[in-house]
C-alpha cells in the first residue's frame, strides 16, 4: 500500500519495526521491480555526484552568465583560513558546500536534484559535512539520503515540489527538512524524532516566497541554500534533545500547501514581485537584457 | 493516486541551474531526436513565454540543442554547445503566446517535421503535437506513433498485433483532423515494441506513418 502521510509512514515504521530507510528501499524496490541493492547502489550514484559538484563547487570562482554571482563560496574559504566560523568546523563545512553546490548549478555544472536544481545544496551539504566532521559511514549516508528522500516523497504527494505552485517553501523549504530528517537518521535518531525534526524545519520555512531577480536561480537562491541548511541543523538538535513540534506534521505539510494557495502568483517563481521588483533588480534587469 | 519514485525527490543528477528550464529543455531534444530518428542540419527552435524570457539565463536554448544532438541532462559540455556544434544550422525564435503553455516549444527539423513540446516541471515534458497532429508523449513509455486514415477498426487491428506479443498497453491516446481524415495513434507500451510490430502495422491498409518512439532514461 503506497504511503500517502507522515501518520501512515511512522505507522508502518513502528508496527514493523523498520527505520524510515528501509520502508524507503523497500517501497522503491518493489515499484521499480529492482533489487535493494540496486536501489542503493542508484542512491550510491546520487551521493557521487553530489560530492562531485560540492568538490566542483569548491574549486570554481567561475561567474554565472549574469556576472554578479559566482564566487561567494570563495570568499567564505578566504575568511575561514585565517579564523575559524564561530560555530566551529562544522557550520563552516555546510555553509561552504551549500554554496559550492548551489553555484555549481548557476553555472550550469553537473548537480543532483533535491528535490529541485534551485535546492539542490541543502541536502548534499549537510549529510556530506556532517559524515566528514563524524567519519559516518558510506553506508550511513546512502541510510541518510533514502530518509530525505522519503521525506521529501510524502510532501509531494500533497504538494508539488515546485516554486511556481507553492513557492520557495517547497523547494529550499522541503529541501530543509528533507536535510533535518536525513541528519537525525545519521546521528542514530528514532523514526519520531526524524519526523519531529522535519515538523520543525518545516514550520519554520512557511510562507517563503519565490521571487528571483530577472528570473534567474541565483538572487537570492544561492545563499538561501546556505541559510536553510544550517536551518536544519537547528531542527535536527532539538528533535534529538526531544522537542517536539505542537503541530503534527501532517498538518504542517497541510498548512504549507494551502499556504502555497493563498500566496499571490507575483511571489510564485514569476519574477513579477518581491525582491524581483525592486529598484536594484530592474536596473539589474535593464542591463542583462539590455532593455530601455 | 500513483505511486511516485524516490527518485523522483533525489535525482536527476543534472546540469543546472533549473530542473524545468534546463534538464526539461534537454529531455525535448532528446524527445524530439527519437521521433525525428534521421541525421539532420537545420534546425528551428521557437521558444514561448516562459522559456522565451528567462531561457536565455537557464541555458533553455544550449539545453534544446544539445539535447536533440543526443546529449542527456547530466553532460557537463552542455554549456559549451555552441562551440562544439559546427555542422548544424540552428536558429532561435522568441515568442509570447499565452495560448501556449509557459515553458513550450516548437522544433522544426530540416523544414520538414514540427514537433511542439512542454516542460511541466521537475524535468517532466511533453509533447503533444507533430506536424499538426496532436500526440501524448511524455517519454516515459516507449510509444508506438502512427498517422492514418481516419476510419472505423483501427484501434482493435492495431491492439491485436500488439497483444499477438503479450505486451500490455499502458495508455492509448488518439486524435484527427476531421471525420475520415487524417488520424494519429500514441500507445504507451509497457516493455519497447520489436521491429516486427512496427512492420506488420506497416501492412494494414491506410497507415501513412508509424514508427518506435524510444523512452528517455
Amino acid at each position: 500500500m503506497a504511503i500517502l502521510s507522515f501518520e501512515d509512514l511512522r505507522n508502518k515504521s513502528l508496527a514493523e519495526n523498520k527505520p524510515i530507510y528501509v520502508i524507503a528501499q523497500e517501497e522503491e524496490a518493489e515499484l521499480s521491480e529492482l533489487d535493494i541493492d540496486v536501489v542503493r547502489i542508484k542512491v550510491l550514484e546520487d551521493l557521487t555526484a553530489m560530492r562531485a559538484a560540492i568538490k566542483n563547487g569548491l574549486k570554481s570562482t567561475e561567474k554565472a552568465i549574469s556576472g554578479w554571482c559566482g564566487d561567494d563560496c570563495a570568499k567564505l574559504k578566504k575568511r575561514y583560513r585565517n579564523s575559524e566560523a564561530l560555530f566551529g568546523k562544522v557550520f563552516e563545512k555546510i555553509t561552504a558546500y551549500a554554496l559550492a553546490t548551489a553555484e555549481e548549478n548557476l553555472r550550469m555544472g553537473r548537480i543532483v536534484a533535491c528535490p529541485t536544481a534551485g535546492s539542490c545544496g541543502i541536502v548534499p551539504a549537510v549529510i556530506v559535512a556532517v559524515a566528514e566532521e563524524r567519519n559516518i559511514p558510506e553506508s550511513k549516508l546512502i541510510d541518510a539520503l533514502l530518509t530525505a528522500g522519503e521525506i521529501g516523497l510524502v510532501v509531494s504527494n500533497k504538494v508539488r515540489l515546485a516554486g511556481a505552485v507553492a513557492g520557495c517553501q517547497a523547494e529550499c523549504g522541503v529541501a530543509s527538512a528533507m536535510a533535518a530528517g536525513a541528519l537525525v537518521e545519521m546521528l542514530g535518531g528514532s523514526t519520531d524524532e526524524i519526523l519531529q525534526a522535519s515538523a520543525l524545519a518545516m514550520k519554520n520555512i512557511l510562507g517563503l516566497t519565490c521571487d528571483p531577480v530577472c528570473g534567474l536561480v541565483e538572487v537570492p537562491c544561492i545563499k538561501r541554500n546556505a541559510f536553510l541548511a544550517v536551518h536544519a541543523v537547528t531542527a535536527a538538535e532539538l528533535a534529538l534533545c526531544g522537542v517536539e513540534s505542537k503541530i503534527p506534521i501532517d498538518e504542517v505539510v497541510d498548512v504549507l500547501k494551502r499556504t502555497g494557495e493563498l500566496m499571490s502568483p507575483l511571489l510564485k517563481e514569476t519574477s513579477l514581485g518581491g525582491l524581483a521588483k525592486t529598484k536594484t533588480a530592474q536596473e539589474l534587469e535593464k542591463v542583462l537584457f539590455k532593455k530601455d | 493516486m500513483e505511486q511516485k519514485s524516490i527518485f523522483s525527490v533525489i535525482s536527476p543528477i543534472m546540469v543546472g541551474p533549473s530542473s524545468s528550464h534546463t534538464a526539461g529543455a534537454v529531455r525535448l531534444g532528446l524527445m524530439a531526436r527519437n521521433i525525428y530518428k534521421d541525421n539532420f542540419s537545420k534546425v528551428k527552435f521557437v521558444l514561448y513565454n516562459s522559456f522565451a524570457t528567462t531561457g536565455f539565463g537557464h541555458g533553455t536554448d544550449k539545453g534544446l540543442l544539445a539535447g536533440l544532438l543526443g546529449y542527456t541532462v547530466d553532460d557537463s559540455l552542455i554549456k559549451d554547445i555552441f562551440s562544439i556544434v559546427h555542422d548544424v544550422e540552428y536558429s532561435y525564435e522568441y515568442v509570447q503566446d499565452i495560448s501556449r503553455y509557459p515553458n513550450s516549444v516548437d522544433i522544426i527539423i530540416d523544414d520538414k517535421m514540427k514537433i511542439s513540446g512542454d516542460s511541466v516541471g521537475a524535468g517532466e515534458i511533453r509533447i503533444n503535437n507533430i506536424n499538426g497532429f496532436d500526440v501524448n508523449i511524455k517519454g516515459n513509455y516507449d510509444t508506438l506513433l502512427l498517422m492514418y486514415k481516419d476510419k472505423p477498426g483501427m484501434i482493435s487491428e492495431v491492439a491485436d498485433i500488439i497483444q499477438k506479443q503479450k505486451i500490455n498497453i499502458a495508455t492509448l491516446h488518439c486524435g484527427r483532423d476531421a471525420k475520415g481524415g487524417i488520424a494519429s495513434m500514441c500507445i504507451e507500451l509497457d516493455i519497447p515494441a520489436g521491429d516486427d510490430i512496427v512492420d506488420e502495422i506497416k501492412t494494414l491498409n491506410d497507415v501513412f506513418f508509424v514508427t518506435n518512439v524510444r523512452k528517455l532514461k
